[in-house]
Order: structure tokens, then C-alpha cells, then sequence
């Protein structure tokens, strides 16, 4: 089958890839271009853990086709950290304790992104809303709501 | 048809690894040129903590830095044998290991220091930061960074040591069957609170109140993050989890996550969380293994809540609203 060209900006850089027709995102980012930031869980959209930011809104990669991203704008977790500085929301994980295994992290990460980038401010309601379709395992998931709140809190006080 | 209100009360022992062989782990330390240390061990970090509380555990038997320790967990064709990461034994097994192998390991680098300073070794102490200093004279000091320099390019020495933890195995009695299958158990109490819907059979868990007794927590925030989520992984047990939700043939079973349930972000009951530290006799630093029994009290503490709150007795996990229901009925049929 012929390859099909797929061109997109990953985190500011430029990519270009040649993929089989078929070949979700997440294969894309991890195998060929390797970020390997977003993890494959399910493969099948149920676990969230490859969640990424394409031109602003949560999709998840293993549902998304490459070549449809042509001329996208694609953020993960990978290219959060400005020279080696974690942002608020990272640095508000590591602080709360919000990761054990680490594996769903990074989709976790994404969709709090995509959260606070549109209500800086927002409830415990709206945090457990925005983490609902995302699976973890270890935490329980209050680490990561409070996580989510820290970095909010952060971010405002940033502004102010 | 109603809502009801139910309290639960459950307790538990829980062995902190096995019997089986003398469940025995090894470890190794040895010392960098520059005077870090290398702890080499097959027990494996799977999101625990291993690392960590591996690294804390060398540091303070050697007298050094947490940060001057390098965990190395990574193969177990090269590493000194474990039996396994499993039955919550990782900190008791693998820090007994290490704490044996640091203090041979700082009896050579006491060895090189004394020979450095002209001094015996027995009156070296180390200051936790990095420094050997003569025990009342602190100004006649040698940095650990220059004692294994020393070790290594002078002296000749292996700043080394082998650590393994070894239980005599227990066999049980003929006669009563009688056997000591642990040597040190962790404890805990739950209680839950709970609404069933007596008309859908739906459990909301409202509340659970935990108290584990650990040994000694020699990281807090870890022991509190393992709790909280393990509280939170019991209650899923209770109620949601299984690979065949609601049909009793197991064609019919679940094969992926979407068929598999667990409770989201939007399902937690409040969690409390009270440590106790009762120190064990034989663990490091008075460890015991918290990883799973934190997991285990809250699936009777809600069966319990479940029959104070409707009268009927589940004893099939997960407490599926399709099992209340049928209990209910089978109950006002009798």
C-alpha cells in the first residue's frame, strides 16, 4: 500500500513522516517520531493515557488516524517543560504526589491542560468532569484532583 | 422502595511476605570512585517506591546523602537474587538486604578513612553529609568523595558489601497443622458507609474510615499516597471489578477495559486515612509491608455495610446491584 505523507508541528518543531494509510497518531508520535510521551493502555479509547492536544482540543491518538493531522498544531506532555522547567501543572503532580506508576500521567496531564488553558479557575466539579475520561489504577484519583486545583491556584497567582 | 443507610466494620492481619524457600532476597552495594553508592538488587519499582525507599534505607546505614545512593533494579540475569516483588514485601525483604550489605560496605569505607587519618576505624563516625570526622575531634575529617578516591586509586579496597535476608522456612505440624507462614503482619480497620438503593440494587459508598498499623512509615508521603489509593483500589473490589460484570457464562464475559469496570474520578467516597506505627521487631527501621492489606478491609467493611443496610448477606465479589437484587428477592420469597 503506498505511504502517505503527514506533515504537522509537534510541541514548535516541524515534522514530516511518511505512514501507511491507517496509521493512528499515537503509533505516529511514538514509533516513528519518537515521543513516546503519550501511552498506548487500551487502543481503544476507553483508558485516555494517550491523550494529546491537537489544535487545542483532547483527542485521544489511538482513535486518531496521522493522516488526518496534516498542517495540525500537536502538544504532549513531552513539550511541557520550557529547558528543563516544569510548568505549574507538573510541578503541582510531583508535589501532590499525583503519580505512582506514572503511566496514565501524561493523558492526565493533557487533559488538565486543555482544562486550565479554558477556565483557569476551575471547580473540583469541573477538574472531575474534565479527568473522567481517564484511567488510573494506583491514586485513586485525589492526589490528582488536588494536583489539578495547585496548578490552577498557581497559575492565577502567576497572572495576578 | 428506598434508599437506605448502612455502616460496615471490618479488620484485618496481613503477613508482610511469605514462607515459602525462607523468601529470600539478596542486595549489593558498592561504592562509585567518586564516592556514591550503588545498591544492585532484582526487586523491582513498579510505582511503589522501591527505589526510593531503597535509597533512603542504604543512605542511613552508610551515613551518607539520600541523593549520594544509586538504586539499580534493572535485571534479574545480572542482579543478586529476589524472589519477587510481590506479597508486600519489597521494604521488608530488600531493605533487610541492604541494610546487611551498607553496614559491610561502611565498615570498609571506615577501614580506608581510619588508614587515611592515622586513626582506628572504631572512632570514625560519619555526619550525613558526605564527611568522616574523628568522634569528639570533628575538625580531623576526610570527605567520603576523597576516602573512596583513596579505595579505589591507593589503597586497593573494594568499598563493598553483600546483604540477604533469610527466614528459616516453617513447616507446619503434623498433627495441628500449626505453622508460622510470617514473621511480621501489618493490621488494619475499616469502616464504610453506605447508601443502597433497595429498588436498583445500587451501592454508593459514602464514606470509609481507614486505620492502618504499617510498622514504621519510613517515607509518609508514600505510605500516604499507597493508602489512598489502595483504599480507593478496595472498594472498586467490592463493587465494580471482575472480567465477567453480570453473566453467568463466561462467554458472555468482559475481554478489554471497555467492558471492564472500575469507579472514575467522579465516584470516590470520602477517604480517611490514620497511620498507627507500631515498629516491627524484625523489619528495616521497624518496616512492615502497608502495599496490599491497604486494599483488603474496605471488600467486608462494605459487605457489612450492605447488610446492615438491606439485611442481605453477598459473599460473591464484586456486590453487583443484579446480586442485591436477587438476595432481595430471594429474602422476602422466604
Amino acid at each position: 500500500m503506498a505511504k502517505v505523507p503527514v506533515q504537522f508541528t509537534l510541541n514548535g518543531s516541524e515534522k514530516a513522516e511518511f505512514v501507511e494509510s491507517g496509521t493512528t497518531l499515537l503509533h505516529a508520535l511514538r514509533d516513528k517520531i519518537g515521543d513516546t510521551s503519550p501511552k498506548g493502555g487500551c487502543h481503544q479509547g476507553t483508558c485516555g493515557a494517550c491523550s494529546v492536544i491537537v489544535d487545542g482540543e483532547l483527542r485521544l491518538s489511538c482513535l486518531t488516524l496521522a493522516e488526518t493531522c496534516s498542517d495540525a498544531d500537536i502538544r504532549t506532555t513531552a513539550g511541557l517543560a520550557e529547558g528543563g522547567v516544569l510548568q505549574p501543572l507538573q510541578r503541582a503532580f510531583l508535589d501532590a504526589f499525583a503519580t505512582q506508576c506514572g503511566f496514565c500521567t501524561p493523558g492526565m496531564i493533557m487533559a488538565a491542560k486543555v482544562l486550565l488553558d479554558r477556565t483557569p479557575n476551575p471547580s473540583r466539579e469541573d477538574v472531575v468532569e474534565a479527568l473522567s475520561g481517564n484511567i488510573c489504577r494506583c491514586t485513586g484519583y485525589e492526589p490528582i484532583i488536588q494536583a489539578v486545583l495547585t496548578a490552577a491556584r498557581a497559575n492565577s497567582q502567576n497572572a495576578a | 422502595m428506598a434508599i437506605r443507610r448502612g455502616r460496615g466494620v471490618a479488620a484485618i492481619n496481613y503477613p508482610t511476605g511469605m514462607n515459602l524457600g525462607g523468601d529470600p532476597t539478596q542486595a549489593l552495594v558498592h561504592s562509585t570512585p567518586t564516592g556514591n553508592f550503588m545498591v544492585t538488587l532484582s526487586s523491582v519499582d513498579l510505582g511503589q517506591g522501591m527505589k526510593q525507599i531503597m535509597a533512603q534505607i542504604c543512605a542511613e546505614t552508610i551515613g551518607v546523602p539520600t541523593d549520594r545512593v544509586i538504586i539499580d533494579t534493572a535485571d534479574t540475569d545480572t542482579g543478586p537474587h529476589c524472589m519477587g516483588t510481590f506479597a508486600s514485601r519489597g521494604t521488608h525483604r530488600a531493605g533487610n538486604a541492604v541494610i546487611q550489605a551498607a553496614k559491610e560496605a561502611r565498615q570498609v569505607m571506615l577501614e580506608v578513612a581510619a588508614e587515611e587519618l592515622e586513626v582506628n576505624a572504631s572512632d570514625l563516625e560519619t555526619d550525613g553529609e558526605g564527611n568522616i570526622k574523628v568522634k569528639g575531634a570533628p575538625q580531623k575529617s576526610i570527605s567520603i568523595f576523597d576516602v573512596a578516591l583513596s579505595a579505589h586509586f591507593k589503597r586497593g579496597r573494594s568499598i563493598s558489601g553483600r546483604g540477604m535476608f533469610l527466614i528459616p522456612r516453617s513447616y507446619p505440624e503434623k498433627e495441628t497443622g500449626a505453622m508460622k507462614p510470617s514473621t511480621c503482619y501489618a493490621h488494619a480497620c475499616t469502616v464504610a458507609e453506605v447508601e443502597v438503593d433497595d429498588e436498583t440494587g445500587e451501592v454508593t459508598v459514602l464514606a470509609v474510615k481507614n486505620v492502618f498499623e504499617i510498622g514504621r512509615a519510613l517515607n509518609p508521603k508514600m505510605v500516604e499516597q499507597q493508602l489512598v489509593g489502595g483504599s480507593w483500589m478496595g472498594i472498586s473490589h467490592a463493587l465494580y471489578e471482575t472480567t465477567e460484570p453480570y453473566y453467568p457464562n463466561r462467554d458472555h464475559g468482559g475481554t478489554d477495559f471497555n467492558q471492564y469496570l472500575m469507579p472514575g474520578p467522579g465516584d470516590l467516597a470520602k477517604t480517611e486515612i490514620i497511620v498507627l506505627e507500631r515498629p516491627s521487631a524484625d523489619g528495616p527501621f521497624g518496616a512492615k509491608g502497608p502495599g496490599e492489606m491497604c486494599a483488603n478491609p474496605q471488600i467486608p467493611a462494605v459487605a457489612n455495610a450492605v447488610f446492615d443496610a438491606v439485611g442481605v448477606r453477598i459473599d460473591t465479589l464484586p456486590i453487583t446491584p443484579e446480586r442485591i437484587l436477587r438476595a432481595l428477592r430471594a429474602q422476602a420469597a422466604s
